[in-house]
């Protein structure tokens, strides 16, 4: 970058030396014309080059693509199954991760970016990669639990010492608590908040939709994904009590400030299924299926459920996992996204266009 | 700015002046104007710049210089600097020629065209990306034959490189347009009457001209592709060590909780800026006899 | 009627035009081309059945006006900010000027962070503002400072060229003929950088309407109140919603682009008025 200005103003100033000196000379002229075609010409042939870079997945490569909170646990995870493959004789696998909103990452997979696995948020999401017949419209069915390898739900993070008193989901729309949380609109961890506050108004008795809709009417900022709404509570000091992924909440605590935060947990949440998958249409060769195979497969090993421990989600195979790590997780009532249906029924029915929580804000 | 002496000697600092010069404003004015405009760009530029240089050194320079060392930092800065290399070429050829088609010809439509030029300003970074995944996606006509022959464009480095010359393409043009009409064609006129051919007037009348419009032109540029964000977030697969630019890693480092490395990549992207910018100013220095014996004339 | 283009001994037509015309088509008319058809696929009646609503209405008012005001903004600030740094000399000029180009440099997501961090009610400049009651960050006043930030640098870069090319002689004729400073300035001075400060103020305006990407952190974005249109875009899209999605695109579009044209032929009408072409 800092060449090519430079260039600009020496060729310039050369040329009007030139003709300033010596003004009816005229071959000078003729090398920057020509130079300058060439430069474009070379350019657009780098540019040509530059396109057979990309896409050559050699079939010892992966690239897994995820959503957003997982990047520290698939750092290690990557590492730890790298060394495993390599221990059992292959050559080492070259894995890269992509990291960005669900469905933002969703589409990119749909629109040819060449993942050979995704592990994105909502089961939703990998259902509209099915829709355009890269992987089989089942499945879901193809690895245990779901194919959910780990799961999370959906905490409060309050400020030390918990000022506000607040212990449960009705107590956030009480006088002057303010709520921060992500747009369900942009965030899929958004809408496991508003799915797990329907839930508790349902179990308590109260019109889910008068609740729901009256807990937003508490939120003073929708930032669009998790990461933004935990730095405008943790930083920005804005509002009382955070609606945050389990493994976000603890991960803020550990990295933003353990003296300053807490972790409540309401007595109703939901449960929140990550799934992974094999993206068919992807696979190179039977070699890189075998490893896609492998690297998922792994996940539910008990060093890969370790891991997700590690990580703050609730795995299923404790076998191998440090005690402390499964120690903290506290019991609580878990709703399901079967209970509204499915993603298929509770996305358009809420979070669609026009659907329930457009509504809560049209309505008035 | 060429330095403001060369072109007001008297207003050079050090010349004792008892008069104001007719072509001064009054001192209390002139503080004024200064006051209101420094305050101005303390409170809107200045703050916030201090801002990511405070956060990239929280923890010190050598936590900040190690998180740019390495590889996939190293790798994203090598990325947006070639990215950079290839858009600002095209942006400069297509700004002269477009600046050249405007001023020196009439014909209808200009209106129409120049907007058309102005066009990707106004389009938002996420429609720009949107577009082009609409275009060269791989469910498209295009994108899926290109696709299908190896020559993916979304997601891949063609992809970026044409989000970032979209989003800066009126840069160069919308400098060198008002100069060059301030500039007039007599110039110009003269030389061909002269007997110049076209290349000669372009190289020894007009470029030197507008050789500064085009150096802000492609520092604007410049600046801008190193840090256009929205429209390579769409195109770019955000593939670690691939295709994450500058601007996708520091989203990526402040979503892993590492204010630090962030900020410090996106205060080497100022620096980067800062580098091109001191440049400039040394080279109006060291050129400033030059450029005041052109002025002259 | 005229010809197509008039006739000039001016050599490059075919050269600049070549350029220019394929440039323009690859890198703007073929993807904007490939947003119509989206929509032209979608229906011009869903595509105003999908915009033709309060919300998107309110979104788009908020973000054509904002813009408005923080180019207005601009074009006051810009000017005064051009002429002080070419005319003045001052300790700390060069870093002044070298820092206007900045915004640019600046990704717009770093922008809106550092910004938020500034004017958030715990930031620096926040807790003053607070003081008199005064909410900046995820307000509407957040949003127009962020508009004011990312255009900040058009007026000033476009206009400063102008006044480096001002005739001294002709103040200085002006001066003479008795015009006092004021007046100089406001007749002489001021027409002749029109053209200039209408352009960045144009590419100001334009810019500050598609901005997405700092005003997301800043603007609170809860719908009806601090909402942005590009906003809309996204969410659209988070539901996979391409249609709806470019159906937005496209009224973003064709108002940005009657507001453009509108700016360019004021300007060329302007500069016929005013003799030269």
């Amino acid at each position: 970058m800092n060449g090519t200005p430079q260039r600009f103003l020496n060729l310039q100033i050369t040329n009007r030396d030139q003709t300033d000196m010596k003004p009816h000379t005229t071959p000078t002229l003729r090398f920057p014309t020509v130079s300058l075609r060439a430069g474009i010409s070379t350019l657009a042939l780098a540019a040509l080059a530059l396109t057979a870079l990309p896409g050559t997945l050699r079939a010892q490569e992966l690239l897994n693509v995820s959503y957003d909170p997982t990047r520290e646990l698939y750092r290690e995870v990557n590492e730890a199954f790298a060394q495993k493959w390599q221990a059992e004789g292959h050559d080492v696998p070259g894995i890269e991760t992509s990291h960005g909103g669900s469905g933002a990452q969703a589409r990119a997979v749909i629109d040819g970016l060449g993942a050979q696995v995704v592990t994105l948020a909502l089961a939703s999401d990998i259902d509209k990669i099915a829709a355009t017949g890269k992987l089989p419209a089942d499945w879901q069915s193809k690895l245990p639990h779901n194919s959910s390898p780990y799961t999370s739900t959906i905490v409060f993070l309050v400020r030390k010492d918990n000022p506000k008193g607040i212990k449960d989901w009705g107590d956030l729309v009480k006088d002057g608590v303010e709520v921060i949380t992500p747009n369900p609109k942009t965030s899929g961890g958004a809408r496991w908040n508003y799915l797990a506050a329907w839930a508790w108004a349902e179990k308590n008795g109260q019109d889910p939709k008068a609740f729901v809709g009256e807990l937003f009417t508490h939120v003073p900022v929708l930032d669009t994904g998790a990461r933004g709404a935990t730095t405008t509570f943790a930083q920005r000091g804005i509002g009382d009590v955070l609606l945050a992924w389990e493994n976000e909440a603890y991960l803020a605590l550990k990295e933003i400030g353990p003296d300053a935060f807490e972790i409540v947990v309401p007595s109703v949440s939901i449960l929140a299924e990550p799934p992974v998958a094999v993206v068919e249409a992807n696979i190179a060769d039977d070699a890189q299926r075998a490893l896609a195979d492998a690297y998922l497969d792994f996940l539910y090993s008990p060093e890969g459920q370790a891991l997700a421990f590690k990580h703050y989600y609730r795995a299923w195979d404790d076998s191998a996992a440090a005690p402390e790590d499964v120690a903290r997780f506290p019991k609580l009532e878990l709703v399901d996204i079967g209970h509204f249906g499915g993603w298929a029924k509770a996305q358009p029915e809420h979070f669609g266009d026009g659907g329930i929580f457009d509504q809560i804000f049209t309505a008035k | 700015m060429s330095d403001a002496s060369l072109i007001t000697p008297d207003a050079r600092p050090g010349r004792p002046r008892k008069f104001r010069a007719a072509t001064a404003e009054a001192a209390p004015a002139r503080l004024a104007l200064i006051g209101i405009a420094l305050t101005g760009v303390a409170i809107l530029i200045l703050a916030p710049l201090a801002t990511v240089f405070a956060e990239a050194l929280a923890d010190g320079w050598a936590a900040a210089l190690a998180s740019l060392t390495k590889p996939d930092a190293r790798s994203a800065i090598q990325l947006t600097l070639l990215i950079t290399a290839i858009a600002l070429p095209l942006n400069a050829a297509f700004g002269v020629a477009a600046a050249w088609l405007i001023t020196k010809f009439d014909f209808r439509g200009k209106a129409f065209l120049i907007t058309l030029i102005d066009l990707p300003f106004s389009v938002s970074p996420v429609v720009a990306g949107l577009c082009i995944v609409l275009l060269f996606g791989a469910n498209s006509l295009i994108g899926g034959w290109l696709v299908a022959h190896g020559l993916p464009i979304v997601f891949a480095i063609p992809g970026i490189v044409l989000a970032t010359v979209f989003v800066t393409f009126p840069f160069v043009a919308r400098e060198l347009i008002p100069v060059m009409i301030e500039q007039g064609r007599t110039e110009e006129e003269v030389a061909l009457t002269l007997g110049a051919s076209g290349w000669r007037v372009f190289w020894t009348v007009t470029l030197p001209n507008i050789r500064w419009a085009l150096l802000y032109g492609a520092l604007l540029c410049t600046a801008r592709a190193m840090g256009e964000f929205g429209a390579v977030a769409v195109v770019s697969g955000k593939i670690r060590g691939k295709t994450a630019t500058m601007p996708i890693t520091i989203e990526m480092l402040y979503n892993e909780y590492l204010s630090v490395a962030a900020f410090s990549m996106a205060a080497a992207l100022t620096a980067l800026a800062l580098i091109t910018l001191t440049l400039k100013t040394a080279l109006e220095l060291r050129h400033a006899d030059q450029l005041a014996a052109i002025r002259r004339h | 009627m005229p010809a197509l283009v008039q006739k000039t001994p001016m050599p490059g037509l075919r050269l600049s035009a070549g350029i220019t015309l394929t440039m323009l088509s690859i890198v703007v008319l073929l993807p904007i081309g490939a947003l119509l058809l989206k929509g032209a696929s979608f229906g011009p009646g869903n595509v105003w059945e999908v915009v033709n609503r309060e919300r998107v209405w309110t979104a788009l008012l908020l973000s054509f006006r904002l813009s408005v005001f923080a180019a207005l903004f601009n074009l006051v600030f810009g000017v005064l900010l051009a002429w002080v740094l070419v005319r003045y000399d001052f300790p700390g000029r060069r870093l002044v000027d070298a820092a206007v180009d900045l915004p640019f440099a600046l990704p717009t997501a770093v922008a809106g962070i550092a910004l938020t961090t500034l004017y958030a009610p715990n930031g620096a400049f926040g807790q003053l503002a607070a003081q008199i009651g005064w909410k900046i960050a995820y307000t509407q006043w957040g949003i127009l400072l962020a508009l004011i930030f990312v255009g900040l640098p058009f007026v000033t870069r476009t206009v400063q060229p102008v006044i480096e090319e001002i005739d001294r002689e002709v103040e200085e004729a002006s001066a003479t003929l008795g015009a006092s400073r004021p007046h100089t300035l406001r007749h002489v001075i001021l027409p002749m950088l029109t053209p200039a400060a209408l352009t960045g103020f144009a590419l100001a305006l334009a810019r500050a309407v598609g901005e997405y990407g700092s005003v997301i952190f800043i603007a609170g974005n809860i719908p009806l109140k601090t909402e942005i249109a590009p906003l809309l875009i996204v969410i659209q899209l988070e539901e996979f919603n391409y249609d709806a999605a470019a159906a937005i695109g496209i009224a973003m579009l064709l108002i940005s682009f009657a507001m453009l044209l509108a700016i360019n032929i004021i300007q060329i009408v302007s500069r016929r008025k005013m003799g030269h072409v």
